[in-house]
């Protein structure tokens, strides 16, 4: 939906992506509360991301996992200068019109977050606020751009501390696209077919090489290190959400990472901000979890 | 003969960096990314891309390059700034953080997110004020990202174009020596006249 007024049109494809090409080489942080959202900003954070409970708590305490109250983001919100997102639950399109309606900046249709459709996503074409979706893989990526979403992030496993799932999806997501740039136009047909996405996304990223929209990071950062290594996968940013404020020193934590997503490929550098942190989260191994967030999107 | 490129630097702490480098590259500069103080050493210009500038603010101070990116400015080097870059060249910031540093080179006031949150975003134009963006020349095309408003305009800094068809709105670009300024993102649309301006105070500003 784009309105025109007095010449200026809101709510297009290029203002959408825009915001996401300006966070560019920064770290977006999870946050309950307007005084977490104030450490995040201290620390240097691009935007804070506002819900209800971190990943790693919506894990142990279970129930159905929703969109934040308005009370809480508006908090956030007056607290900060800096962009706010909110999540919105898989195919809940009534939430994402009131995150819109709040003026939230980014809207996060998350995994994380209790589906509340077992068959669509939203159609994001239809709103003027832009979204961020995960991805597991490159089908997957194209099929939530294909419904207007502006910026990818891969899924990794929230709010587990553990990186591996994060790296293994970059890797599939960037592996499949340097793949792609080698295949004939023949079999680009047979590529669209296999990642389940439109044929014109996959011819056009064919040909460039990349994503037509910024791809960041997310699910399993705990450390400075952690971040260096997914900008070095080729990551443009980086979401944290657990890592921080489930850590021992959230503030210094939050800055080192800061520093870190920048100077990523300054390993000195990264050394000197990892030093005396105190205890990251505690983290899960994989193989102890039960139901998997990143297998909930289709 | 052609003349030699120019180096310009591309602050590179966080923003939309590979868009400022395409740009500059379209309009024949050579472009080095700036992390580091020894990144800054023979650099012709500097941009300051679009981002977050509390962010990149914060980061300036720890990777010790603000104070000689601030006696640099000082002493003329040309220096453009989008957006947050905008905001960082600014005398004055109005709703920013009490702990947000600026380089003051830019005789003028900026409101943070002046036009809004993101759902005020908006594609518009901008309209050339005098001949350094050419008066009379169709208007810029103009992408506002929660984009900071031109509030007050003093002492030597000069208008070269303002928002609307006509002209009607506030000030978007504005230059004083060798400083250069825009509220919105010339390196997001294709029309390159902001940059080959830059490119040109660049390579006649004789900064080494």
């Amino acid at each position: 939906m784009t309105t025109a007024d007095a010449g200026r049109e809101t709510g297009t494809f290029k203002v959408k992506r825009g915001l996401a090409d300006m966070l560019r080489g920064g770290v977006i942080m999870d946050v309950v509360d307007a005084e977490q959202a104030t450490i995040a900003e201290d620390a240097g954070a691009v935007s804070v991301m506002a819900l209800e409970r971190v990943p790693a708590d919506i894990r142990r305490e279970g129930g159905v996992a929703r969109m934040s109250d308005p009370a809480l983001i508006e908090g956030i919100q007056q607290a900060v200068t800096i962009p706010v997102m909110a999540k919105a639950r898989i195919g809940h399109f009534a939430e994402a019109q009131v995150l819109q309606a709040l003026g939230v900046d980014y809207v996060d249709e998350s995994e994380v977050l209790t589906p509340a459709d077992e068959a669509y996503h939203i159609d994001k074409w239809a709103f003027t606020v832009p979204f961020v979706c995960g991805a597991t893989n490159l089908g997957e990526a194209l099929r939530r751009i294909s419904e207007g979403a502006a910026m990818i992030r891969s899924k990794g496993e929230a709010g587990t501390g553990n990186i591996v799932e994060a790296v293994r999806h970059l890797r599939s997501i960037l592996g499949d696209l340097r793949k792609l740039t080698q295949a004939d136009s023949a079999e680009l047909y047979g590529w669209a077919k296999e990642l389940r996405a439109p044929i014109g996304l996959v011819q056009e990223i064919a040909e460039t090489g990349k994503l037509p929209v910024p791809l960041f990071c997310a699910g399993g950062i705990a450390t400075p290190a952690d971040a260096s290594l997914v900008m070095q996968l080729g990551a443009e940013a980086v979401f944290v959400g657990s890592g921080i404020f489930k850590s021992e020193d959230p503030a210094r934590r939050a800055r080192a990472i800061v520093e870190a997503t920048t100077h990523f490929e300054d390993a000195g550098y990264v050394a000197k901000v990892s030093r005396g942190l105190g205890e990251a989260m505690r983290g899960e191994e994989l193989s102890e979890l039960g139901e998997r967030l990143a297998d909930r999107g289709w | 003969m052609e003349e030699p490129a120019a180096t310009v630097g591309v602050l590179a702490l966080q923003g939309d960096v590979l868009e400022h480098e395409a740009a500059l590259r379209e309009v024949g500069v050579v472009v080095r990314r700036v992390r580091r103080p020894a990144d800054l050493a023979g650099i012709e210009g500097l941009v300051l891309p679009g981002g977050e500038s509390t962010t990149m603010s914060k980061l300036l101070e720890s990777s010790g390059l603000f104070a000689p990116i601030a006696e640099a400015v000082a002493g003329g080097l040309p220096t453009f700034g989008t957006c947050a870059g905008l905001i960082l060249l600014a005398a004055k910031v109005e709703d920013g953080r009490p702990d947000q540093r600026s380089f003051a080179a830019l005789d003028c006031t900026v409101r943070r997110n002046g036009y809004g949150s993101q759902r005020f975003s908006f594609e518009g134009v901008a309209a050339p004020v005098g001949d350094a963006l050419g008066a009379g020349k169709a208007p810029l095309p103009a992408v506002f990202i929660r984009a900071p408003l031109v509030t007050e305009v003093w002492g030597d800094a000069e208008v070269l174009a303002r928002e609307g068809q006509d002209g009607g709105g506030a000030p978007v670009v504005l230059r004083q020596s060798n400083v250069l300024g825009a509220t919105f993102h010339p390196e997001l649309t294709s029309d390159r006249r902001v940059h080959r301006l830059f490119a040109g105070m660049a390579r006649a500003g004789g900064w080494r």
